[in-house]
């Protein structure tokens, strides 16, 4: 830990001001608060959006796990660690149900938490109809109006096109019946975990400054029609060459060698426990 | 796939770093700071005004950190920024008695005050100086000194700007005086519709280049045209906060390089004609983003659908932490992601085939 | 025409005004226009019925109103005074300009339908047809996929556009397809009242003939109200159970159509019959 900066980097003003955004998110799930984003010494796009809230919330007897892609050992997820590791005297831990904080990018942990846990998600865009409407302004207004029928007409056009839906990740749900929200670019897969957790979610986008929120047992609904499911990643047949997992998200490798095409666990910490179990 | 996907991500930016290092070790010179600071005084003008914060010493440090990427230098400016309080906020600094450097009007030949040509690289010829390569530094800045000795001081005068002039004449729009508490862009999420005090200190930490491009696609005619320099200043202007223990007083701080421009337009008053002013203000001498800058925000007043009149286009793309921090961001891995999208095409092949 | 039926909209004292307006105003205006304020007048205290079944033409030149009053009716514009009344919009008691823009955006959906002459502006050109219909039904709250397609192919056969051609995106139809799109767009969900502005405007006269005929088929198969604009009297004569005769903003004639050409009253009307002689 450097004494020359505050602890957690940010001073104590900025973290307050960030926790009662954080607040407010809380308080009205699925909804973008706009905040005061801090420049960090990382990049913007880079996660700065959940290093803020982690920074704002981390103290003394937390401990921190952070991942990128699943994996701890990204360098990205390194990067971050070294970050707040040199801000603060938290402990760092791979083992999810070991964290009291774990920030992420693009996954969901495999392990179920608990409600003594904060998941923080890094989002590049949080605007969900982003795709479908490039101006603030204007989105602003439909959510507020619940004008969400042109992102439902832009699911519809991939299934008359392609006669299926083709978003992969960033895949939009509803949040308690009134806001559309991005749950980030996790994989379609970790969508279902959102709906009635016992953790608290918290999305943070530095670069857009906005933060949203999905507390426990709250209800996240994928986008669907009536009669056509809500469909997550297939790996039907497929299962993990290090644990044998057939039930989690699997990465896709290339043996440069063989040219053989294999699949291992995107959480590397759960496939390691799978294995020692 | 090796840097990441497994493990040895801690290991690999440790070597990474390492490497930096010897990136910046290329000559057993040391890059002294007194040099960049008093030698590339355009470059540190040009990072200390895109990472809004004057401080030509740590410019020059961060510069040297980076090995002068403008970008990165910015990037370190601003982060360090971020850990530091905000103690007091300065009164509003007054232009009409800037020391003035350089004071010129592409409007009018005359104008009160006179025109100043001051140092430009405008007259010279491009041509390299071969005899820079081994240059007498000491000789150069005993000449430059021994210069400066013979000329008699002048004390400056308050000069109003150009504008004042055609105001008076009721020839041109202004907007209202506003002494309100300006919007922060640092401390909040920009807003649409702008204030325009956002919209101001927006553009003035812009991205140069960004600027620079979007005003010449209003020139080329993407955009209202050429508009006229009504008046470009550079010089020093003189910062004081408050004196809390005494109402009404306040204490001098120091001074700050600024360039100030206006340039005016043509616009439809019903129907007749009037003009249009824009204004740019930006941190040191960066004369083509002043102008710029001058040149967008009449734009943005102006309905239509050039890119340059578009509000959130024109605000929300220019910062330069944002724009590389977004664009390196690529860098990263999206292995979830991108087996997510695979997922998705494959999907849709696999039903064309059945 | 059975007269004494409930309209299905009722318009009265429409006024669109450009300027403060002053007390000359009225007396003195030169075409839409006062000469001591500089006031438009672009529509000046309209007043009309459209009955069930029926279809009212609107004739006149450009610059007579009959543009500012669709547009009114359509909310892309607001009146500056003058109430409105839909049958199926609070049964036909509250004006239709002093909605919500979520009731508005009801009404546009579901009671009311238009076809611009403009195919760029009721058309997302970039979407399949198919999207095109599925949008104005997804806006009016399904969420069933299949169903939203059975009704486009539906529609689509309706305008006479093969269903084959439902994946493709109107950008590559020809002006007449592109119309006869916006007209089944605009009947997605049965509304009681189609407004047409100029649908014919600009195409070649075989096609033109060809969408006249295809919007007398569909009143008489969907039994749908029409509120028919048209420069061209030859259009309306067509068409129009009645016909209303507009000039520089204001109605100077109105009656059934067979009437307004056989003793047309106002001599700016006289003219118009006798060009078309």
């Amino acid at each position: 830990m450097i004494d020359s900066y505050n602890y957690a980097f940010l001073d104590e003003g900025s973290k307050r001001e960030i926790r009662r955004s954080i607040l407010k998110a809380v308080a009205i799930p699925g909804y973008q608060v706009p905040f005061g984003s801090r420049e960090l010494p990382i990049g913007r796009g880079w996660g700065t959006g959940g290093i803020q809230l982690t920074l704002s919330l981390i103290g003394p007897g937390d401990t921190l796990k952070v991942i990128d892609q699943g994996s701890d050992d990204s360098v990205n997820a390194v990067n971050i660690k070294k970050f707040v590791k040199m801000c603060t005297d938290v402990p760092c831990t791979i083992h999810t149900k070991d964290a009291t904080i774990i920030q992420t990018r693009h996954r969901i942990p495999e392990v179920p938490m608990t409600n003594e846990q904060i998941l923080v998600l890094q989002v590049p865009i949080p605007e969900p109809l982003r795709i479908v409407e490039p101006q603030e302004e204007v989105t602003k207004k439909m959510h507020a109006e619940m004008d969400y029928a042109p992102i439902w007409l832009q699911l519809y056009e991939s299934l008359i096109k392609y006669g299926k839906i083709t978003i992969g990740s960033e895949y939009p749900c509803m949040v308690e019946d009134r806001y559309i929200m991005n749950p980030s670019p996790i994989p379609k897969f970790d969508n279902p975990k959102l709906h009635n957790s016992q953790c608290l979610y918290l999305f943070g986008a530095g670069r857009e400054k906005k933060i949203y929120a999905i507390p426990p047992h709250t209800k996240v609904v994928s986008l669907a029609f009536d009669d056509i499911p809500f469909e997550r990643e297939d790996f039907a047949g497929k299962r993990c060459r290090l644990c044998g997992s057939t039930d989690t998200y699997l990465d896709e490798i290339f043996d440069s060698n063989t040219g053989e095409r294999y699949y291992q666990c995107s959480d590397t910490s759960y496939c390691k426990e799978v294995r020692s179990r | 796939m090796a840097y990441v996907a497994v493990s040895g991500g801690e290991e690999a930016i440790e070597a990474s770093i390492r490497l930096l290092e010897y990136y910046r070790s290329g000559t057993d010179k040391d890059l002294d700071l007194e040099v960049i600071k008093e030698k590339m005084g355009l470059l540190v003008d040009r990072v200390m005004s895109e990472a809004g914060l004057y401080s030509k010493a740590y410019a020059a440090l961060a510069l040297k950190q980076c090995e002068g990427s403008s970008d990165e230098a910015v990037f370190l400016l601003r982060a360090y920024r971020s850990t530091l309080k905000r103690d007091y906020e300065t009164l509003v600094a007054d232009t009409e008695h800037m020391r003035i450097v350089r004071r010129i009007s592409a409007a009018f030949k005359d104008i009160p005050g006179g025109q100043i040509l001051g140092a430009t690289y405008d007259y010279t010829h491009r041509l390299m100086n071969f005899a820079l390569e081994k240059e007498d530094a000491q000789g150069l800045r005993d000449r430059m000194e021994q210069m400066i000795i013979e000329q008699t001081p002048v004390q400056p005068e308050p000069c109003t700007r150009v504008s004042e002039e055609l105001k008076k004449e009721g020839l041109i729009d202004s907007y209202e005086e506003n002494n309100g508490q300006p919007f922060d862009i640092t401390q909040n999420l920009l807003e649409f519709p702008a204030s325009r005090s956002a919209r101001l200190q927006t553009l003035s930490r812009a991205d140069t280049g960004f600027l620079s491009g979007l005003a010449y696609s209003v020139l080329r005619g993407f955009g209202q045209v050429h508009p006229t320099v009504g008046e470009l200043r550079s010089g020093y202007v003189q910062l004081e906060v408050p004196y809390l223990e005494e109402e009404g007083e306040s204490l001098w701080i120091g001074e700050i390089m600024l360039t100030e421009v206006e340039v005016f337009n043509e616009a439809d008053d019903k129907e007749q004609l009037k003009l249009a002013c824009g204004y740019g203000a930006v941190m040191g001498r960066n004369e083509n983003k002043a102008i710029a800058m001058a040149v967008l925000d009449h734009e943005l007043d102006t309905e239509g659908n050039y890119p340059a009149q578009n509000e959130e286009f024109v605000l929300l793309h220019g910062d330069s932490l944002e724009m590389n921090g977004f664009i390196s961001h690529l860098k990263l891995p999206h292995y979830v992601t991108f087996q997510s999208k695979l997922d998705a095409v494959r999907k849709t092949r696999r039903k064309e085939h059945d | 025409m059975k007269l004494q039926e409930v309209p299905v909209l009722s318009v009265r004292g429409l006024t669109v005004r450009y300027g403060d307006g002053c007390p000359q105003c009225q007396d003195s205006l030169e075409k839409n226009r006062c000469p001591y304020c500089g006031t438009v007048w672009a529509a000046n205290d309209i007043s009309l019925d459209v009955y069930p079944g029926e279809v009212l033409g609107i004739v006149g030149e450009s610059g007579s109103g009959k543009s500012t009053l669709m547009q009114s009716l359509y909310f892309d514009l607001e009146p500056t005074q003058g109430k409105a009344y839909l049958e199926n919009y609070c049964g036909g008691k509250k004006n239709i300009w002093e909605a919500s823009a979520a009731e508005k955006r009801h009404m546009k959906n579901t009671i009311m339908g238009m076809v611009y002459q403009n195919p760029i502006r009721g058309l997302r050109m970039d979407y399949s047809s198919a999207s095109n219909i599925a949008e104005k039904i997804i806006a009016a709250g399904s969420r069933n996929a299949g169903q939203m397609t059975e009704r486009a192919k539906e529609l689509l056969e309706a305008v006479e556009i093969l269903t084959s051609r439902m994946k493709e995106a109107p950008r590559n139809f020809s002006g007449g397809m592109q119309q006869r799109v916006q007209i089944s767009k605009a009947l997605a969900n049965n509304p009681s009242l189609l407004l047409l502005d100029e649908v014919t405007t600009g195409l070649d006269l075989s096609v033109q003939a060809r969408v006249l005929d295809l919007i007398r088929k569909i009143k008489a198969k969907y039994q749908i109200s029409i509120l028919l604009v048209s420069h061209d009297l030859a259009v309306v004569r067509m068409l129009a159970d009645r016909t209303v005769v507009m000039l520089d903003g204001k109605i100077i004639e109105s009656g059934l159509t067979d009437q307004i050409l056989e003793d047309p009253q106002h001599a700016y009307t006289q003219k118009l019959v006798h060009s078309l002689l």
